[in-house]
């Protein structure tokens, strides 16, 4: 069992990993054959040399990043889910915010990102506003959906065996639509690390964006890849903690056992 | 919660001792917007009575079913059941029962059976308590806790056959339930049914475009014609009951019924 475990591990992830060695290996090779300056594009091993020297520094700054995202991927969950239940719920709230919650998608988030810095101050306030803008449309987009596209005929059934609205939304829309919430959630999880770092950028004092403008300014580059690595990094791992979320939620929707 | 629970048992309680179950249709029309799907049906079902309906696809059978459920208001016509003629109150005395079985896939076979219960306000808890027994009978012992997608297609429709029963309505109405199935299968189902039905007696639209079916289940049956669906045909059964499955479609009462039945859906 563990053994077919590992085989099949090693199956799903194992060309993408020797191809993440690769590019390094290659990158390494070029900066030592070229003899690019560090500041300008500094060698993996060097970039590795910066995470274990400023380990203390990068680490304190990376929790102040975490908090962040944890609180505004926390906020965007909440206010995602909410709004979509609400969309679903009522046609009239449908009709009017439907339309303006997409073209709030076209006002750029990194343009607002200072006005929400002069309007909120200094502090995680604004960060968690940008990460929440970030990350509720897909799950907004997603749950009225997936709760749009619940077969009716499941509907018809619930109410040949005296269900109420709010029974047939517990126990068959919203269920149903968990999937699509699930990988609207996901999408929304890859993008909440980028979105603090735009969050530190417009206004801070601490965390892994304000650090990687403190060391740009510095021209210590090997600083900067070694900040955007442990964002990506984050951006990986909450995308991954969705992921087991969803097989354990949900594991009838593994192998097409999902209601169309 | 107990005052919930109570007034859910004392509901079904009434629902079971409301005398009436019988099925009044008159002169319905119904139409989607230039279809006429059923022309003036006319058609009466006494309590505990079974009636088949058979016609070529698209002839509106499902669609007098939705009407009867109360899920579907006719164009023109009345439609009582039990002598209730308003939707909401028809919905309240009929169990519908699909052709797909519908079950939810995260919910267990016995989850499944719950639904009606739950949705009256009993915990799942007690729901499942009072579930629970059925399986036995249903030929679903020790399959309580498997989920739909590993359970057979014969198995399947069973538990979505009690999940309907469960709603403890004294009207069935059966569409196509099991046409999704293989004849094996489907000609153990309908045995199965009709010893269920003996258990507990049921007054029963079932729609199918089987006529062996129809005819085995049915105490009368009913021919559409295509559309715009009207009844053709009405044939009383009479066949005797009891008897195995096997005996009855090979007796040549059962083959000159069928003979009028079909020559009534080809003409």
């Amino acid at each position: 069992m563990t053994a077919e475990r590992t085989r099949r591990a090693v199956a799903d992830y194992g060309p993408s990993a020797a191809l993440v060695v690769l590019a390094v290996v290659i990158w390494e090779a070029l900066v030592r054959a070229l003899d690019v300056p560090h500041w300008l594009w500094p060698a993996p091993s060097l970039v590795a040399a910066t995470l274990r020297d400023d380990g203390g520094l990068l680490a304190s700054q990376m929790w102040v990043t975490l908090r962040e995202v944890i609180f505004g991927f926390a906020i965007a969950l909440a206010a995602g889910l909410g709004i979509g239940i609400a969309l679903h719920i009522s046609s009239t709230l449908r009709r009017a915010l439907y339309p303006l919650l997409i073209a709030s998608q076209s006002v750029p988030t990194v343009v607002l990102a200072p006005v929400l810095v002069i309007l909120m101050g200094y502090n995680i306030g604004p960060k968690l506003a940008i990460i929440g803008l970030f990350c509720f449309f897909p799950i907004v987009v997603n749950s009225v959906d997936g709760l749009a596209t619940v077969d009716r005929e499941y509907v018809r059934m619930m109410l040949t065996l005296d269900a109420s609205r709010w029974a047939i939304f517990r126990r068959v829309e919203f269920p149903a639509s968990l999937p699509l919430i699930f990988s609207g959630t996901r999408i929304a999880a890859t993008y909440a690390a980028i979105g603090a770092v735009f969050g530190e950028w417009a206004g801070s004092d601490a965390g892994l964006g304000y650090e990687i403008l403190q060391a740009k300014g510095r021209l210590d580059t090997p600083r900067v890849f070694a900040a955007v690595l442990i964002v990506t990094l984050m951006a990986i791992a909450l995308f991954l903690l969705v992921a087991l979320v969803e097989r354990l939620t949900i594991p009838w929707a593994r192998g097409g056992g999902a209601i169309e | 919660m107990a005052a919930e629970r109570s007034l859910a048992a004392s509901a079904g309680s009434e629902a079971r001792a409301g005398a009436d179950s019988s099925i009044e249709i008159r002169e319905v029309r119904q139409t989607f917007g230039e279809v006429v799907a059923l022309e003036r049906i006319d058609l009466s079902v006494a309590q505990h009575r079974r009636v088949g309906i058979v016609g070529p696809s698209g002839c509106g059978k499902s669609t007098l079913l939705s009407n009867v459920a109360g899920l579907l208001e006719p164009d023109a016509g009345t439609i009582s059941v039990g002598g209730a003629t308003a939707p909401r109150d028809r919905l309240a005395r009929c169990a519908l029962m699909p052709q797909k079985d519908l079950l939810l896939p995260w919910r267990t076979a016995l989850d499944n059976a719950c639904l009606a219960l739950e949705n009256r306000g009993l915990s799942r808890a007690e729901a499942r308590r009072r579930a629970r027994p059925f399986f036995e009978r249903f030929g679903l012992a020790a399959f309580e806790e498997r989920m739909p997608a590993q359970l057979s297609g014969g198995m399947r429709q069973r538990v979505a056959f009690l999940r309907t029963l469960m709603a403890e309505k004294d009207v069935l109405l059966l569409d196509e339930p099991f046409a999704a199935l293989d004849s094996i299968t489907r000609a153990g189902m309908q045995e199965w049914l009709l010893g269920a039905l003996e258990q507990e007696p049921k007054t029963v639209l079932l729609v199918t475009h089987d006529v062996d079916e129809a005819l085995l289940v049915g105490h009368r049956v009913v021919v559409f014609s295509a559309r715009p669906g009207r009844i053709v045909r009405t044939l009383e059964t009479d066949l005797p009951r009891g008897l195995p499955r096997r005996e009855i479609v090979t007796s040549p009462e059962f083959a000159a019924l069928k003979e009028q039945a079909l020559e009534a859906l080809e003409s």
